[in-house]
């Protein structure tokens, strides 16, 4: 397997020491700056990436030799030819950041969020843990987004714009059903 | 971060074999060891990777099943049989950490995460006989409201952090272990060990022994299960107290019981005394009281963890009062 890792879509090289962070990786090594540096603990969610499309990750804890051959999204990688991801789009919105810090983690977690919506993965507030299916709902969103802290907090119009996008995705019937 | 090479394992033989070099640490998904090491708290000199490893979950026909130690947090949770047959499993690993932690967390990283005792993460400022043998533990007069009240002692007061782990120690798991000289099993409940006067000394594993799986022997009543987390915030947190618990009523009665608690001890703690006092006996509050009471007897509080001795027992008594009910 050769030495590289491909961070939206571009194969690089991977760095010789392997104390670096995917997140330093990207920011320092590769001047992607979009992914943030909150607390570099795990605690805050800032650092959210998304590995091979739609696994939400914390680069912070990544050593980035550990991801070669794997395919990396940053928040530089949502948008496509010059337009705003949908997502993006919806936390412009409805006011889903103020200072902005925490956005980009809250985009990619948002979407690797959406993904395990779609596989049925249950969370702690998911009713019946044997149903194939878990329906949309607020509480589900403040619970599978916990692991994003938003210091401005700007939490309602994070996940009213989540929902919008869920919206967006699977049609007004299901969000509704929910509320 | 102290240097150190990088290593991936290709199976698990490769694996302890570059694991026998000594100051060798395996790499999960790194989500604790990598955080420790950044504190220096960790200073391997290599790590192995084994988050290659075995990621299948073999289903049984008996209704067991055999989960790979890489496999991850999230993909153990989401499984439909897992879920069907061991309810209380997927809920105590979706209550862990968050979203993208479980993402990356392998079983056998979560069962080998250390604790988030400040003492023990502040090596230039504390003293943590569990980090550095023999120099004393700060918490025990210190900041420990999140501490141990069953089974510490005077060397160390620190708590298991794992959700999982406790409804593993409920469900009678079996490690599966790979030595240098050859594999072996471990039930769960053994694993992992009190501190006594080696707080070092976290679990069985000898040196270079590497996790390769964890068997789940089926359970009849496994689906009337649960898991219950209190903490400080309603996500996102350690547990203050947790309760994994399966119930079997016939006609009223108990006929069977699996009950651990989590956040109380040094490690998952497996209730036998109130599993004993259970059986047998009418499914009521009355007796769900006693048996949590006579559970938590020999708890030792200290300044400020007093109030985890109440919670413990209001929690056993709320968890199995409403698997009682889903039965009755």
């Amino acid at each position: 397997m050769p030495n590289t890792i491909t961070i939206n879509g571009n194969a690089v090289a991977l760095p010789d020491d392997p104390r670096v962070s995917l997140l330093d990786f990207l920011r320092e090594h590769l001047h992607l700056t979009g992914t943030k540096k909150g607390c570099d603990q795990g605690a805050c969610g800032a650092c959210t990436v998304l590995l091979d499309g739609e696994q939400r990750i914390l680069s912070c804890l990544a050593l980035a030799v550990q991801y070669q051959g794997r395919a990396i999204t940053s928040v530089e990688g949502l948008a496509h030819e010059g337009e705003l991801h949908p997502l993006q789009q919806s936390f412009i919105e409805h006011d889903g950041f103020q200072c902005g810090y925490c956005t980009p983690g809250q985009l990619c977690s948002a979407l690797g969020m959406e993904a395990e919506l779609r596989r049925g993965v249950p969370s702690y507030v998911t009713q019946d843990m044997a149903s194939e299916s878990v329906a949309f709902s607020e509480e589900e969103v403040r619970e599978r987004m916990s692991g994003n802290l938003c210091r401005c907090g700007a939490y309602n119009g994070i996940v009213a714009a989540v929902t919008e996008h869920h919206v967006h995705l699977h049609g007004a019937a299901q969000a509704r059903e929910a509320s | 971060m102290n240097p150190f090479t990088f290593a991936r394992a290709q199976d698990a033989l490769d694996a302890v074999r570059l694991g026998a070099v000594p100051g060798s640490r395996y790499l999960g998904g790194g989500t604790n060891l990598v955080d420790l090491m950044r504190e220096t708290v960790e200073r391997p000199a290599q790590l192995v990777d084994v988050s290659g490893l075995s990621h299948t979950i073999e289903e049984r026909p008996d209704g067991s099943f055999l989960v790979g130690a890489a496999v991850k947090n999230t993909a153990l949770a989401e499984h439909q049989a897992v879920r069907v047959r061991f309810p209380m499993l997927a809920r105590a690993i979706a209550s862990g950490a968050s979203g993208q932690i479980r993402n990356m967390a392998s079983v056998a990283g979560n069962m080998l995460q250390r604790t988030r005792c400040s003492y023990f993460y502040d090596h230039e400022g504390a003293h943590c006989n569990k980090r550095n043998p023999g120099e004393g533990c700060d918490a025990i007069e210190g900041v420990h409201r999140m501490h141990a009240v069953l089974g510490a002692s005077s060397a160390c007061i620190a708590t298991h952090p794992s959700d999982m782990c406790v409804a593993l120690a409920a469900l009678d798991a079996v490690v599966h272990l790979q030595g240098i000289d050859g594999a072996r099993q471990v039930p769960f409940t053994d694993f992992h060990l009190l501190p006594e006067d080696h707080p070092e000394r976290e679990t069985v594993l000898r040196p270079g022994e590497l996790v390769t799986a964890i068997a789940l022997p089926a359970l009849a009543f496994g689906a009337n299960s649960t898991y219950r987390k209190v903490r400080d915030r309603a996500s996102y947190a350690f547990a203050l107290v947790s309760v994994a618990a399966a119930l079997e009523i016939k006609d009223g009665v108990v006929t069977d019981v699996r009950l651990a608690l989590g956040g109380v001890a040094h490690k998952p703690w497996r209730a036998l005394t109130l599993e004993q006092m259970l059986r047998g006996q009418p499914a009521s509050a009355t007796h769900f009281e006693a048996a949590a009471r006579a559970e938590m007897a020999d708890a030792q509080p200290l300044r400020d963890n007093a109030f985890k001795i109440p919670l413990a027992q209001r929690t056993i008594v709320a968890v199995l009062d409403g698997l009682a009910t889903v039965r009755s």
